[in-house]
């Protein structure tokens, strides 16, 4: 789960991280009200999406008057905000965080991920701050300083102030910016954090460490402890058929192309959407119905696809083991009838009971293209798709 | 031979007295040998009652004790599995195979940081389980789709496994041992360990190795392949058509930072001497290929 940098900004402040102060604003009131109130005649105007390169994008903007703050907050609020992370069609602005402007002497970078071959928290930290982190590794991975934390005893004073030593952090900062990347770690461990970015950490013309912009992720399957973090989710952020999905206990995931398909299991998912693409098609979805899918979640997985304007055939594919394929069947029949379904459905049905689960198809009396393995089922789908869009006159895509 | 279990292993269940935990033991119970692998449970409150004949003891070191169980399999819901591995590794069972999908990725750092040093072996969590068909299976696959045989599976995924060994069967291949190391980000024994216990193992003639985008496990088995592995190797990565940065399904599917994509994965598979396909119905026709 993501958050926006100013609820970030706030967990981190709880754990002693030293951050400018800011105020959230939803209207350009709120934002000229926000400066007016924190004083100062420098602020920094901050669209609030969860994707990165908001300040490239046009998302921040410095206001050196409250008419600018206004005018600034105006422009910004409900525009599309385009980054190299929202994709073409961008993000809607529906919060501003204002700031109060700070004045930096340089910028570093802090990280912490999950690394998966460490299995343990990895506090990365570059001196080059500010800019894209990746490009960063890319170009220059020397520059990139990594150390795992040991997770029993937490991230140590003198190994935090080696790190900021290694950045190029001065001597007489360093008690400081150790103290801040140790309250970093705190703060990721408390909250179940799967990612933490201070891009850039600045060291202010004043000597101090201060955060100047916050990013969280969080491990979904840690927050059914964290209700507080639970309640910052910003639904205007996610894809609405992901949230019905996530309502029903479906894992979908949206593309861009025109063949829904429905599997359980997300390796099998994953391959049944390589292999339409293998044969010539393109997959519009992935969706995993799981290992316990009853008839109202296959349903209901039908409905999240049917959504889709550019559909042009769905494929079932469902390697049955505990979950037998008799009940799919019955599902997949029952859900084509109440969405009375209009385009073609191919089935793959293979493991326990698939017999009975072919036949409960066959008998059905709906129009179901039968599939004997992956690849019969692939080119069966794509070749319907493509039938379907030419007799609809849809593009193809 | 076989890895890890066969006809010898007894098994005790962590979380029998709940719906998956019973289900499960059950089926397992009815394949092969199952009745007398399958011998203890542990439930700390319903201590002294038995599960359909097999006894309930209150902790680990108990129903070992008791029972001579030397493996473990752990039903328990997420916000306690990892407690459950750290009381089986504190036991010094040999082997631990976590069913359980969902457990925060902060406590399995702080279970797989204590187990270092330790004797047991991991498999998952969130994954399907183990099994030598004819034999024994500890896990959720489906028993019957399993024939005894000669070659290994190794898979980070459930039904993309049984599609694997489905398409094996289809060519009259059986398999000495398949295993599911779990679709978890955090884990325990990866595809390189895997790879190295078929490599050792004389009833294994070959390796179908089927991967998912995500970390690096499947390249670093790779490169332990290229220079230590003495028997064919064959792989299918899923995930080549997954958008970057989303979760697809498994905690551990996704690409993050540019890494972990299914494209460098067959790359590196491929450049280490491991047949590699991009078609998932082919995998099977594949690992033939090489015998």
């Amino acid at each position: 789960m993501k958050i926006h940098e100013y609820q970030a900004k706030e967990i981190l402040r709880s754990f002693g991280v030293i951050t400018p102060q800011g105020i959230a604003c939803f209207n350009a009131d709120e934002a000229v009200a926000a400066a007016n109130k924190m004083g100062g005649d420098t602020w920094v105007v901050k669209a609030q999406i969860y994707a990165g390169g908001r300040g490239k994008g046009g998302g921040v903007k410095i206001a050196r008057s409250l008419d600018d703050v206004r005018q600034l907050a105006d422009a910004m609020l409900n525009m599309r905000l385009i980054t190299h992370q929202t994709g073409p069609e961008g993000q809607l602005v529906h919060r501003l965080f204002i700031e109060e402007g700070v004045s930096i002497g340089k910028e570093y970078y802090v990280g912490m991920v999950v690394d998966r071959r460490q299995q343990r928290v990895c506090l990365m930290a570059s001196s080059e701050g500010g800019m894209d982190i990746e490009q960063v590794a890319a170009a220059t991975p020397d520059k990139i300083h990594k150390i795992y934390i040991n997770p029993m005893a937490g991230l140590q004073a003198d190994e935090a102030e080696n790190m900021a030593q290694k950045i190029g952090i001065p001597e007489s900062c360093l008690p400081q910016a150790a103290a801040l990347m140790q309250a970093l770690y705190q703060a990721f461990d408390a909250t179940d954090a799967s990612l933490l970015e201070i891009n850039p950490l600045a060291l202010t013309t004043q000597n101090q460490v201060i955060a100047l912009d916050a990013k969280m992720n969080f491990d979904d399957n840690a927050l059914f402890r964290h209700p507080e973090i639970t309640a910052l989710r910003d639904l205007d952020e996610e894809d609405p058929v992901e949230i019905e999905a996530s309502k029903h206990d479906l894992s979908y995931i949206a593309l861009d192309g025109n063949i829904g398909c429905l599997v359980n299991g997300a390796g099998l998912a994953m391959a049944t959407m390589d292999i339409i693409k293998l044969y010539g098609g393109n997959p519009a979805n992935f969706l995993d119905v799981g290992g316990g899918a009853t008839t109202e979640k296959v349903t209901e997985a039908f409905k999240l696809m049917l959504r889709n304007p550019k559909l042009q055939a769905i494929l079932v594919n469902i390697f049955g083991g505990i979950m037998k394929c008799d009940v799919i069947a019955q599902g997949v029949v029952a859900a084509a009838r109440e969405v009375m379904l209009a385009v073609p459905l191919v089935v793959r049905l293979e493991g326990t009971n698939v017999e009975i689960g072919k036949q409960i198809l066959v008998d059905s009396g709906l129009t179901i293209i039968s599939a004997d393995n992956m690849a019969d089922a692939a080119m069966k789908v794509v070749t319907a798709a493509r039938a379907h869009s030419h007799s609809t006159g849809a593009t193809n895509h | 031979m076989s890895i890890l279990i066969d006809r010898n292993s007894r098994v005790m269940t962590q979380g029998i007295t709940g719906k998956t935990g019973q289900f499960h033991t059950r089926m397992c119970r009815e394949y092969a040998n199952g009745k007398s692998c399958f011998v203890a449970g542990v439930n700390p409150r319903k201590s002294g009652e038995d599960f359909e004949g097999i006894p309930v003891f209150a902790t680990v070191q108990e129903a070992k004790q008791q029972t001579g169980a030397n493996v473990s399999v752990i039903y328990v819901p997420p916000a306690f599995a990892a407690a459950a591995i750290d009381e089986a590794v504190e036991a010094e069972l040999e082997l631990v195979i976590c069913i359980t999908e969902g457990i925060p990725v902060r406590d399995m750092i702080r279970t797989r940081f204590a187990m270092q040093g330790k004797k047991t072996r991991l498999i998952g969590p969130n994954c399907p389980g183990i099994i030598t068909p004819d034999e024994i299976k500890i896990g959720i696959m489906p028993g019957y789709i399993h024939k005894k045989g000669r070659i290994g599976v190794v898979s980070r995924s459930g039904t993309l496994t049984y599609e694997a060994v489905a398409q094996l069967m289809e060519l009259g291949l059986g398999q000495s041992t398949c295993i599911g190391i779990g679709g978890d980000p955090v884990n325990g024994l990866k595809h390189r360990d895997v790879l190295q216990l078929f490599n050792e193992d004389d009833e294994t003639d070959a390796v179908l190795m089927v991967g998912e985008i995500g970390g690096s496990d499947e390249e670093d088995c790779a490169r332990w392949v290229k220079d230590n592995m003495q028997k064919p190797v064959v792989g299918f990565i899923a995930g080549v058509t997954a958008p970057p940065g989303k979760r697809m399904g498994h905690a551990g599917a996704i690409i993050s930072g540019g890494k972990g994509t299914a494209q460098e994965k067959l790359e590196v598979m491929e450049s280490c001497g491991i047949k590699i396909t991009r078609n998932p119905a082919e995998m099977g026709k594949l690992l033939r290929s090489v015998l």
